[in-house]
């Protein structure tokens, strides 16, 4: 295994995503309790999932959107997707959060899964580039109803920009293990995980490949087990992730909080997840060890640097942990991951086919939600069109690019509708105008009554529109959604 | 300014299906229902009509593309016929090619049918369609009510009007055409409600609960309309005339830049302004006798009472609940109780709502005949959502009004 000290190549900036919805353990064991007593121990604490309208490709959006805050997204050479749930088998899953994210064209863009490390390597390879990546893990996997893993999956994405410059975290370490130690598999295709016996996966998988790892990848990195301030150790069996790091000689106490009990084990993204919510918490000097799990391990060291203290702020883990909504309607989770067959009525039978031209057309209208702004007036309108819409003036072919994915909005109209069929009834929409002109009627996400009135502020974010079930294609586009807590402005 | 189209066509001769749920009838039964009370108020043969006008809003879900199926339901001598598409505005945008035929010399005589069957669909309410690929990737598939209600949320905040207050006037707009629906022999719903069931009713959406939405219905109705000269010669004296027909379309402004404040309909006010104008109507308040508005909600008719300058901005609630627009009240709006209790078949409505005007000028309305000589009706319809629409208005008057 290679080791590099060296490389200028390091971690420049973090993002994460957390759904709202925080689904109760307990809710969960209050209906299955009478066919699965057993899972009475893990029905504490909650678990992320998300809304109706979000997927591994969606999370993964927040989560790029995150890391990128305050930076210049034309710096970006280079995506790296990680996930085991990605909803596309044959259509580039990056290539779709690159349109959302509005990416350059000239992107080299990856998806990577196969493998809970999958997150961590993709991490790996943009480490041993000089190229500016954009890594990103987003996790969405779906289990029985009354099986562990049901408790222990949670959904949510964590992303890192990596690249040469101000760099906020060096990387002093890396060692990679590859076997195929089977403690649970998925045929490509195949909706649920198999696992075998946690007390064999935890002795002869956790402890000895990855212990194993820490130890020689500490030794081959010359770094001192002691000068670790950051254990981010992505195995979620309890007591296990303490164990290992001890037998490294690393202090117990700087186990990073693993998140099961609020955000629950999130696969690829897992391990990033961990790194990330570090990394908000980290002094220049720390050092954090990062470790993954899946057919192997990976295992890296990070160096802090100064410059973590003059990164643009940013949610991260600890901003979306503070976003919660608690959940209790386990029903409602389970028909949203189609794992309950709930009638939904004569008007969700429209044809959702999606015309490859249309889109391939206006990519940009409905996956950037790029406007217009005229050169000459500077009026900006939804969508882009040959003619103006400016009543003032009748300009024609002067309307420039212009993303507004990012503008805040504000509530002209709504209501809640009850009758159109929708996932998550009622349905609430409007008109939104954007700071600085332009206007859409949109769909609200993520809402309740007390969330809309008009002149409320909010921000727009990617989610699924629809699903063409018959042909298996999944449309997106932009919807508005409550800002944030720490991005609102009052009023 | 073009001179118009005041006083230069007349109404031969008016039918209108029953409206409601005509499990017995397919679209064609609907047709010959409505055309065979209109010639025969004609007095005329079907070889005297020299073009046609067919509206039908949802074709995919009764008659078809063209204009075929009214060539063939009714077996019209190998005259042509145009098919009229125009969202809900589609009845009346059908009247007017009629009209502007006629008006033009091209033709003689020419009618207008229009026909929607909306009950073979599976379930209550409009069927849901396409809007186009473009909408099919950035628009709302939002509900008929879902994009109407909108307008209410804007309306209390402009204005300050209190939810229960804003509830209880659409309420009364409601009431008010229940009284009215109950009277009419043709209406769809005959039942008269209390502002307490209103109130009471299940939300559909927000703040528009069951019995502020229009009824959904099959129905046909028509127009043969001709000069005025012509209709002397045949006979008709008395005549109702054609003073004003004016649509207006949106073009993206209010649902695009940020100009519009969602409180009103830019359409209806464009329309209203040149329709009056045509019309030579300088103060509607006073010379409207009555009106037929498109209250697909009562939130609809409420600020359309503001659109059409019969009540002043903010004001229309206030005026609502004070009975401006009840049967008895200054300017009676729906006295045959509305696409809310008469029915809504799409295509048809614009054509209803005239022949109830038709009927008003010339005392044939039977129990809900206004009594004080009315001499000029205005009916309008809006088509689409309050953001993009089409809004078409039609006065229709006696001679000299």
């Amino acid at each position: 295994m290679t080791v590099s000290t060296t490389s200028p190549v390091g971690i420049l900036a973090f993002g994460a995503y957390v759904p709202r919805r925080r689904l109760q353990r307990s809710a969960i064991h209050a209906v299955n309790k009478w066919y699965a007593p057993g899972l009475g121990g893990s029905a504490k604490g909650e678990k992320a999932i998300g809304n109706w309208d979000e997927d591994p490709i969606t999370m993964a959006v927040e989560a790029g959107r995150d890391c990128l805050t305050g930076l210049d997204r034309a710096s970006v050479d280079a995506l790296r997707l990680a996930s085991t749930t990605l909803p596309n088998a044959d259509r580039s899953n990056s290539g779709v959060v690159k349109e959302a994210l509005t990416l350059s064209d000239q992107l080299e863009a990856t998806d990577a899964g196969g493998s809970q490390k999958a997150g961590t390597s993709a991490l790996l390879q943009a480490l041993s580039s000089d190229q500016t990546s954009l890594v990103i893990a987003s996790e969405q996997r779906l289990a029985r109803a009354a099986s562990p893993a049901e408790m222990s999956y949670g959904e949510a994405a964590a992303s890192l920009l990596v690249g040469t410059g101000d760099v906020i975290a060096n990387c002093i370490g890396r060692y990679s293990v590859t076997v195929d130690f089977v403690d649970h598999f998925r045929e490509s295709g195949a909706r649920f995980d198999y696992d075998w016996e946690s007390r064999w996966v935890r002795d002869e998988g956790i402890v000895k490949i990855a212990g194993q790892a820490i130890i020689d990848a500490l030794d081959a990195a010359g770094v001192e087990p002691s000068s670790v301030t950051h254990s981010a150790i992505a195995i979620s069996a309890p007591g296990a992730a303490a164990k290992l790091i001890k037998s490294a000689g690393i202090d117990p106490k700087t186990l990073v909080d693993n998140q099961i009990a609020t955000i629950g084990h999130t696969g690829t993204a897992y391990p990033l997840m961990l790194l990330v919510a570090a990394l908000q918490k980290a002094q220049p000097g720390d050092r954090i060890l990062v470790t993954s799990f899946g057919q192997g391990t990976d295992v890296l060291v990070f160096e802090v640097t100064d410059a973590i203290t003059k990164l643009p702020a940013r949610l991260g883990v600890e901003g979306w942990l503070a976003e919660k909504v608690e959940d209790t309607n386990y029903q409602r989770y389970l028909f949203h991951r189609g794992l309950v067959e709930t009638e939904t009525g004569m008007r969700a039978e429209g044809d959702q086919k999606q015309p490859g031209t249309t889109l391939y057309r206006q990519r940009k209208t409905v996956l950037g939600l790029v406007g217009g702004k005229c050169t000459e007036t500077g009026a900006v309108q939804f969508p882009k069109s040959d003619i103006s819409v400016s009543p003032n003036n009748r300009t024609q072919f002067t309307q420039e690019d212009y993303p507004m994915a990012e503008l805040p909005v504000r509530v002209v109209t709504y209501t809640a509708d009850s009758l159109t069929f929708s996932p998550d009834p009622p349905t609430f929409y409007g008109n939104i105008d954007f700071e600085g002109g332009g206007r859409l009627t949109a769909e609200f996400t993520d809402v309740t009554a007390n969330d809309v009135e008009v002149g409320q502020e909010m921000r727009m974010v990617f989610r699924i529109k629809s699903k063409d079930t018959l042909r298996g294609f999944t449309k997106y586009f932009w919807k508005a959604a409550p800002r944030p807590t720490s991005q609102r402005k009052g009023g | 300014m073009p001179s118009g189209i005041k006083d230069k066509v007349a109404i031969l001769g008016m039918g209108c299906a029953k409206f409601g749920e005509r499990w017995d009838k397919d679209a064609d039964g609907l047709m010959v229902e409505a055309f065979d009370e209109a010639i025969a108020d004609a007095g005329i043969d079907v070889t005297q009509i020299d073009a046609a006008w067919l509206s039908v809003a949802f074709d995919a879900q009764n008659v078809g593309p063209s204009g075929i199926p009214l060539a063939v339901g009714l077996r019209l001598p190998g005259i042509g016929v145009t098919k009229v598409e125009n969202y809900c505005a589609s009845g009346t945008d059908g009247f007017r090619g009629a009209v502007y035929a006629v008006a033009s010399g091209a033709c003689d005589i020419a009618l207008a049918l229009g026909v929607e069957k909306l009950k073979d669909t599976g379930y209550g309410g409009l069927p849901v369609r396409t809007r186009g690929t473009t909408s099919d990737m950035i628009g709302v598939v939002g509900s008929a009510p879902g994009n109407f209600a909108q307008i209410a949320s804007a309306y209390r905040a402009k204005y300050g009007v209190a939810p229960d207050d804003l509830k209880r006037a659409i309420g009364h707009v409601s009431v008010k055409s229940h009284d009215n629906g109950a009277l009419n022999p043709k209406a769809h719903l005959r039942k008269k409600i209390d502002i307490d069931t209103v109130i009471n009713a299940p939300m559909i959406a927000e703040p528009l609960g069951l019995f502020d939405c229009c009824g959904v219905s099959d129905g046909a109705a028509c127009a043969i309309v001709t000069t005025p000269e012509i209709a002397r010669s045949l006979g008709k004296t008395g005549l109702v005339l054609v003073k004003a027909i004016q649509l207006a379309t949106s073009n993206g402004w209010e649902s695009q830049s940020t100009g519009w404040d969602g409180t009103y309909f830019h359409t209806t006010r464009i329309a209203a302004k040149k329709a009056y104008a045509e019309a030579g109507i300088e103060n509607p308040e006073d010379d409207i006798s009555l009106t037929e508005v498109h209250d697909c909600f009562s939130i609809t008719e409420l600020v359309t009472m503001e659109d059409l300058f019969l009540s002043a901005d903010g004001k229309g609630w206030k005026d609502v609940l004070d009975g401006k627009f009840d049967s008895d009240g200054k300017i009676p709006c729906q006295i045959d109780g509305g696409l809310k209790c008469f029915g809504h078949p799409i295509g048809a409505s614009g054509l209803r709502m005239i022949y109830e005007n038709y009927l008003q000028l010339l005392g044939r309305a039977g129990d809900r005949q206004r009594q004080d000589s009315p001499k000029l009706a205005l009916s309008h319809n809006l088509g689409g959502m309050p953001n993009q629409n089409v809004s078409s208005i039609a006065i229709v008057g006696l001679e000299g009004a």
